[in-house]
């Protein structure tokens, strides 16, 4: 038994970590104040990242998802844990540009996951955003109302989609749209739709109360007419299986945001420490009781960060050895998002007007961390999933 | 529990009966152990002998040789959470045993005592040779923290109270073979290993507000060489039957040690201390009113430290605290389920469902932290700080978990005819213990 991230992936590690402190922190206020102003710093990292992932095999930068190959009995660290040191790492710096790194959108995740061998190669170097979400429906995404009907060797795309990350910037978006509404979960289907193809228009772009370097968009789609082989996996209805298909890119994505929100914590963690160097000593050996309150509050952060920490990489060990890891991820995530927006407020309290201030990034991670509650399932959707499952209950039972 | 073993005669035959007798336990086949040098084992018992004849215990050094050590275990350089084959076969045994401990908990509790057949049952784990040194007798040559977190774990889960009186005695052994002189293991280590194995307990808790094991009351002084021990220690499991206890005192030359002192030396007044919970481990106060210890009786040498003692016992008491809370999730689920108001099982509300959920969050957070901080003890490497903050993480919430137990049963949470009020009670014990484990 080991807990320790492997040193093969301590060279990938502190590259995102100098890349944070190097490229990330020093224009983090920057575009945060500057809201939807494109952060141009990104395009000559991007460029790198390119280049480093072309060399080796464990991936650096966003959300790549990459189905391991495993051997029995052999125990495999591979690209869902790489990814999520390296996602830490870089939200260490800033979560709301790693979102906007080009070329790393949540789209490609679910490309990754469910694409089949000649999209994933046509789907390669597209930076795709992912949209979901409606007006009208959020967590319950199986109530989309956006349909898409077959003509000739066309999808039509009609309807509105909300809180498109990166909906702005990217090369292309990946659609959910359902092909019946009648047939329930198992008639949605997810489309890529490339940039520029008509009908599709980008409708505004939100402002919001963190992640302001990353752009959220809205975006309408009228009469627009995608290519057929652009539907994402099989097109066949399979009422079998139902929503499975497309909610297993969750299992996989999950522990990537729980992993932002590691970061998140780690610095706001790490910053307040450093505010408070002259007032506190840490001997990690006096009973929690017998120390300042400042001290106490710092040990509980760290041991809930440590929690959520190791719970992610729990999840993605999985992931990497092929284990079914759905509760594990919703387990990580839920913990992960909750305790690091707790840590982000607590660490603004303990810094007093220094944290509230503009002077300071915390106050700005505590509004950053609160998305992270919120994406990729709201802390009320992960404890529904890990109660249905612990519980053995239907969605109609326990609703 | 009796005093058995102080002055016990240890012949060569009955004691590779011993361990013949562990070969034929599902642990020990499933091993398939290796044979021990025999020569080793007479060294144990031969010294055993002579040390057991003195009434104040005086370690000698009789062989010359060193104390054995454990090596640490090799990581190998990867995340890995799996168990090995050997921590899956002890995992599987003790986990048939703690089902009997569930059983008799609720009778044990009430009577504040643990069934002959029970002791004798666990005894017949024989559970000692896997922290034993080969060459005093066991069979291991590396450390093996992780087992012996999952020991801790899996007896808690049958019962919280049952596992602090059962691990007490291989927690001493444990700090024996960590820190104990050449000999000191050669004297104490073979009682460990055998049909009636010795009985021993370790007390470091004070009973006042604010306590640290760092800031001790118990004095010992000098004299000559001698240590003249004073002080109070209490909410130690045991102490009525323990042959020995381990207990730390603060000596003006070399800070804080443990010492080995005779439960019926003179000066020791052990009186039964009932508390809150873990009514099963028979905790007791202890009073030490000028006790008068050989120089030999401090445990270990120069190379003892005190605070990584106390981080091994910080993981024991976090293993536990673990266990007891996945006994708590695996009994409020079936019971949200079958409990039904307004119509529909109590499970179909969000506000009954969600706290489960959080249950199960929590307990695999506290489970993350100990067994990384496990694993990094067994490493032979610096795990203090992992221990602190694992400790912090499951003081914190295994009580909330346990108040939620309760909570979540109801009225029928509050009545004694269910276990989650027992295990709210000894729960409160994970913040505040430091006495009876070590792992």
């Amino acid at each position: 038994m080991n807990l320790e991230v492997p040193s093969k992936f301590k060279g990938i590690q502190n590259f995102a970590i100098m890349a944070a402190k190097t490229i990330f922190r020093p224009v983090s206020r920057k575009y945060d104040v500057e809201e939807h102003t494109y952060p141009v710093e990104l395009d000559l990292f991007a460029a790198g990242l390119k280049g480093l992932n072309e060399g080796g095999d464990a991936p650096v930068g966003g959300a790549n998802t990459k189905k391991e190959n495993v051997v029995a009995g052999e125990v495999r660290n591979g690209a869902n844990m790489a990814n999520c040191v390296n996602i830490q790492a870089m939200c260490y710096g800033d979560v709301g540009l790693l979102l906007s790194i080009p070329g790393q959108g949540l789209g490609n995740a679910a490309i990754s996951a469910v694409a089949n061998t000649e999209q994933l190669k046509r789907f390669a170097n597209t930076w795709a955003a992912m949209a979901i979400t409606e007006p009208n429906c959020g967590s319950d995404s199986s109530a989309i109302t956006t349909t898409a009907r077959k003509e000739g060797d066309y999808y039509i795309l009609n309807g509105e989609k909300i809180f498109v990350t990166a909906g702005e910037r990217c090369d292309s978006v990946v659609v959910w749209a359902t092909l019946d509404k009648s047939i329930g979960k198992a008639a949605i289907k997810s489309f890529v739709v490339e940039k520029g193809t008509p009908g599709m228009d980008l409708a505004r772009l939100e402002k919001k109360l963190g992640i302001r370097a990353s752009d959220t968009a809205a975006i309408t789609f009228t009469d627009c007419k995608v290519p057929a082989e652009n539907l994402l996996g099989s097109p066949d209805i399979d009422t079998k299986k139902g929503f499975g298909g497309v909610m297993e890119t969750f299992d996989n994505t999950r522990p990537f945001v729980a992993s932002m929100a590691n970061g998140v914590a780690e610095a706001a963690i790490e910053r307040t420490k450093e505010l408070l160097d002259d007032t506190i000593t840490l001997d990690y050996k006096t009973p929690i009781n017998n120390v300042k309150a400042v001290e106490a509050e710092l040990y509980r952060m760290e041991a809930d960060y440590e929690a959520a920490r190791l719970l992610t990489l729990r999840a993605a060990w999985m992931a990497d050895n092929r284990k079914p890891n759905s509760l594990e991820a919703s387990i990580c995530k839920a913990k992960a998002g909750r305790v690091t927006n707790q840590i982000a407020l607590k660490c603004i309290e303990l810094c007093s007007s220094l944290g509230y201030s503009y002077q300071e990034l915390i106050e700005k991670w505590a509004r950053d961390s609160k998305i992270l509650d919120i994406f990729e399932g709201t802390q009320q959707i992960q404890q529904l999933i890990i109660a249905r499952r612990l519980l053995n209950k239907s969605s109609a039972e326990l609703k | 529990m009796s005093k058995k073993s102080k002055n016990k005669d240890y012949p060569l035959a009955t004691y590779f009966g011993y361990y013949n007798q562990f070969l034929d336990t599902k642990i020990g086949k499933a091993l398939n152990l290796r044979k021990i040098s025999e020569r080793f084992v007479y060294e144990g018992i031969k010294n055993g002998v002579k040390v057991a004849s003195n009434t104040t215990r005086v370690f000698k050094n009789l062989t010359g040789g060193n104390a054995e050590r454990l090596t640490p275990k090799t990581a190998t350089d990867l995340f890995d959470l799996n168990y090995t084959d050997e921590q899956q076969i002890v995992q599987e045994s003790v986990q048939q045993f703690a089902v009997k401990m569930r059983a008799a908990a609720e009778k044990a509790d009430d009577t504040a005592s643990i069934p002959d057949e029970l002791w004798q049952e666990f005894n017949d784990l024989q559970l000692a040779y896997m922290q034993v040194p080969e060459n005093l007798g066991g069979m291991m040559t590396q450390k093996s923290t992780v087992t012996q977190m999952i020991i801790a774990e899996t007896l808690a889960h049958g019962d919280f109270g049952q596992a602090l009186a059962f691990y007490t005695k291989h927690s001493v052994l444990n700090a024996i073979i960590q820190w104990g002189t050449a000999s000191q293991q050669a004297a104490l280590v073979p009682a460990f290993l055998g049909d009636n194995p010795e009985t021993a307990t370790i007390a470091i808790n004070e009973a006042r507000p604010l306590f640290s094991p760092f800031e001790l009351k118990t004095k010992a002084k000098k004299q000559d060489k001698q240590y003249c021990i004073n002080g109070r220690k209490n909410m130690v499991p045991l102490a009525e039957s323990a042959g020995y206890i381990l207990v730390a005192a603060d000596t003006e030359q070399q800070g804080i040690r443990l010492f080995i002192v005779d439960s019926n030396a003179e000066g020791v007044t052990i009186t039964a201390d009932r508390s809150m919970g873990l009514n099963v481990a028979a905790l007791c106060a202890i009073e030490f009113d000028d006790v008068m210890v050989d120089e030999s009786a401090i445990l270990g040498d120069s190379d003892f430290n005190y605070v990584e003692f106390i981080a091994y016992s910080k993981l024991g008491w976090c293993a536990m605290a673990v266990g007891c809370c996945q006994a708590i999730l695996d009994y409020v689920i079936p019971y949200a389920n079958d409990r039904h108001a307004f119509g529909e099982p109590i499970s179909h509300r969000q506000a009954v469902a969600f706290m489960i959920a959080d249950i199960k969050i929590e307990i695999d957070g506290m489970r993350m932290l100990t067994q990384r901080a496990t694993a990094l003890a067994e490493q032979g490497v610096a795990f203090e700080r992992e221990a602190y903050l694992a400790h912090v993480f499951c003081s914190d919430k295994a009580m909330q978990i346990a108040s939620n137990g309760v909570q979540l049963l109801g009225g029928h949470g509050f009545i004694r005819d269910f276990p989650v009020e027992r295990w709210y009670r000894d729960i409160r014990a994970v913040a505040i213990g430091i006495n009876g484990i070590h792992l």
